[in-house]
């Protein structure tokens, strides 16, 4: 087996270790933290039912972020669903046989990736176009479009200007899920958009890409409101105890 | 007046351009050792600040899912950067929220990162230096914690929180503001913001009931201390001091009295504010809130109703139950606490009160929504009754009123400029500029309709808006209790 496709596979053993223990645990994190006080934004739902549509909203349609900015909103949202689409497409590379829905999705996923490239272009103008939004920016913020958008170009390149042998790839992938190694194409343009995206990988649980998982434990959206209620305690308000009453 | 310019109020708001470090000389009066040493806090800047100031930072996250989760999920979208009526007013780019996060969000991942552990400066990590800690004492003494960025966060990342916790790990090394730890710990010893002790309470109460009976005729009682009574209200002691915020008080005790409810205050707990909220410590929180618990007891009163205060409504909605709870001793078939503008909603909508509206045909009035009653707590019983409940208390009791636009009430609402602890002469400057947007919201309606008196239920928001509008040209006396409306509208006599 060649060096590369030795490196290339150990490069993928170690980005998933990362991203998944890494994600795994800062949820850990997240859900052993405690949240002593009552502090949902409102007017917020009164039932946990209330919550999980309220937490619906917020990442499928970005309710918050559409309430205060439609340009970001509309960025945004072309980006994240592109980029689920996309995602959804490169199934296909993991499984044999291919799903039905995977297949029915093909059209969209491909073409989506142009979508993908139009929403990360739009957030980064943003970076340089509003002076607010480019005192904020920092040089990770740039650098993290920059590797999108060099993942979604190299992707879309070797869909429409090089064609890369797909089929050793799949092999390469569906080797890597056995635990089999499989010869890795050596071409230029996947190297970069596979070493990219082991990148991406590694550097997501350690970087604002927790946003992710991190919505989903936000206090401000995840508490149900009410406190008059219900007595909450958590953390140091566990501790408490107050003198008197029945 | 003050050597500082008045922001202009325009035909249309605008988003400023940003001015670097326009507000960077902003810094409130420091707390002395005598402030600092009841909250149990040390006296002045510790030896070893920058390692104290790390370890608390750490204990802090480590204790509070909302820190860690906010200090971690901002992706810098610039969703909030237009939201903050500080940044509005000054245009200041570190009054914009996610800046201000980033102050103590660039030391937290310093410390507790491994990319800012690595690569500190492409990810905009910062030491604990002492130029850092006089940026956190000057801009998280800008930031009235009145949640408006976090509607708007797609995270729902709440600046408050980050400047409550900012100003927690300042005073666990020597750094206090003055203002609002002196007046904790006047709530500590004496019992009240004002520090009026019980002698000098019980005789303006009594003054209180000379002047209705002066006007109206009928015995309206002020009791204070009277064990038995079904209610026990706490409102905040501004209510006990001056205009506008006394009419509330009389718009109160007339409530009581039309209804026939047997009501009284305490003195000790006299006090319905809780200023320990403002600077994030939750011991000085539960140490404050718990003279409630203990005079409620003492007393026997079966219910607790807390006036108008914007603050203390939220740590007495969302925090009481928590800190000083459980309630098992009071009536369950009251909401627990009850805010004073549904206990009259209440009574309103039950036919107990005679209002006659033309009593305030002199008044055209808005309303004003509080930061912390608006995004941070509920009235009545549906999502969005904070809203609901005072307007309706209001358009009983007034012909003629008239909301804002709609960017700027309900949860958009704008802050009156004063909240957070920054109601302080020392921070003048500040306020007027953050009123801003309000006063932008106001002038229109003042325009368009005429409006001559805004309405609000906060005795921050009354202390302030009586302070700032005269800036704005607006006279001082413009801004009223909602009670102080339900005062002139209530007609004694007809119904007890």
């Amino acid at each position: 087996m060649s060096a590369l496709t030795i490196t290339y596979a150990v490069l993928f053993y170690v980005a998933t270790a990362v991203l998944v223990g890494g994600v795994a645990y800062k949820v850990y994190v997240y859900a052993s933290t405690p949240a002593p006080l009552k502090i949902p934004t409102t007017p917020a739902p009164t039932t946990r039912l209330g919550v999980m549509g309220r937490m619906l909203r917020e990442v499928t349609v970005f309710e918050s972020l559409f309430k205060s900015n439609k340009w970001i909103w509309l960025f945004g949202i072309l980006f994240h669903f592109a980029l689920l689409l996309v995602l959804l497409q490169h199934l296909r590379y993991f499984t044999q046989p291919v799903w039905g829905w995977v297949v029915l999705e093909q059209p969209f996923g491909i073409y989506a990736g142009f979508i993908m490239v139009v929403g990360l272009l739009g957030l980064w103008a943003r970076r340089f176009l509003v002076d607010r939004v480019r005192y904020i920016s920092s040089l990770s913020d740039h650098l993290m479009l920059a590797l999108l958008v060099a993942i979604a170009f190299s992707g879309l390149a070797m869909k429409f200007v090089v064609h890369t042998d797909i089929i050793s790839l799949k092999q390469f992938f569906l080797g890597l899920l056995a635990f089999q190694l499989q010869p890795l194409p050596a071409d230029p343009i996947l190297l970069v958009h596979l070493a990219l995206v082991a990148t991406l990988m590694i550097v997501f649980p350690m970087s604002k890409l927790l946003h992710a998982p991190g919505v989903f434990f936000s206090p401000t959206r995840n508490q149900v409101d009410n406190p008059r209620e219900h007595r909450h305690v958590a953390g140091w308000s566990a501790s408490i105890n107050n003198p008197g009453g029945r | 007046m003050a050597n500082f310019e008045t922001p202009a109020l325009r035909e249309y708001p605008i988003i400023p351009l940003i001015h670097a470090g326009t507000m960077a000389h902003s810094k409130p009066y420091v707390a002395k050792p005598e402030h600092q040493k009841p909250l149990g806090f040390p006296g002045t800047l510790v030896d070893n600040w920058e390692s104290v100031a790390v370890k608390k930072l750490g204990e802090l996250v480590d204790e509070s899912r909302a820190l860690r989760v906010f200090l971690d999920t901002c992706v810098k979208c610039g969703s909030c950067t237009d939201k903050c009526h500080y940044y509005l007013g000054t245009s200041d780019p570190k009054n914009m929220p996610v800046a201000r996060q980033d102050l103590l969000r660039s030391v937290y991942r310093r410390y507790y990162t491994l990319s800012g552990k690595l690569f500190p400066k492409l990810v905009g990590a910062r030491d604990m230096t002492k130029d850092v800690l006089d940026e956190w004492y000057s801009y998280f003494h800008q930031c009235s914690q009145c949640r408006r960025c976090s509607v708007f966060c797609p995270y729902g990342i709440d600046t408050a929180e980050v400047s409550m916790a900012a100003r927690d790990i300042m005073d666990a090394v020597g750094l206090g503001q003055k203002y609002s730890n002196e007046i904790i710990a006047k709530v500590h010893s004496i019992g009240n913001n004002l520090g009026l002790p019980e002698p000098a309470l019980r005789n303006t109460l009594d003054g209180l009931e000379e002047d209705v009976k002066d006007e109206t005729g009928v015995d309206v009682k002020f009791p204070l201390d009277e064990k038995g009574a079904e209610v026990l209200l706490i409102t905040p002691s501004a209510d006990f001091f001056a205009e506008p915020h006394i009419d509330g008080l009389i718009g109160y005790a007339k409530v009581f009295h039309q209804a026939g409810i047997r009501w009284t205050m305490s003195s000790h707990a006299s006090e319905a504010a809780n200023f320990s909220m403002f600077i994030g410590n939750h011991e000085n929180m539960h140490k404050v809130a718990i003279r409630i618990r203990e005079a409620a007891l003492d007393l026997g009163v079966k219910r607790i109703v807390v006036g108008e205060c914007g603050h203390a409504w939220r740590v007495a909605y969302a925090f009481w139950n928590t800190l000083i709870g459980p309630f098992d001793f009071l009536d369950r078939n009251y909401p627990i606490p009850q805010h004073i503008c549904e206990f009259t909603y209440d009574l309103i909508q039950r036919g107990a009160l005679t209002l006659d509206k033309s009593a305030n045909d002199d008044k055209i009035v808005t309303y004003h929504d509080s930061c912390n009653v608006a995004r941070a707590t509920r009235m009545g019983s549906m999502p969005g009754g904070q809203f609901v409940i005072p307007r309706a208390v209001i358009k009983a009791v007034v012909n003629k009123f008239h909301d804002m636009e709609p960017e700027s009430i309900h949860e958009n609402t704008f802050c009156c400029g004063g909240g957070g602890g920054l109601l302080t002469d020392d921070l003048m400057e500040i306020r007027v500029k953050g009123a801003q947007p309000r006063m932008q919201a106001l002038k229109h309606v003042v325009d368009d309709h005429g409006v001559n008196y805004l309405a609000a239920i906060c005795a921050i928001c009354k202390t302030q808006f009586a302070k700032v509008l005269p800036y704005y040209q607006y006279p001082m006396d413009m801004i009223g209790s909602v009670h102080g409306l339900v005062s002139k509208a209530i007609q004694l006599g007809t119904k007890e």
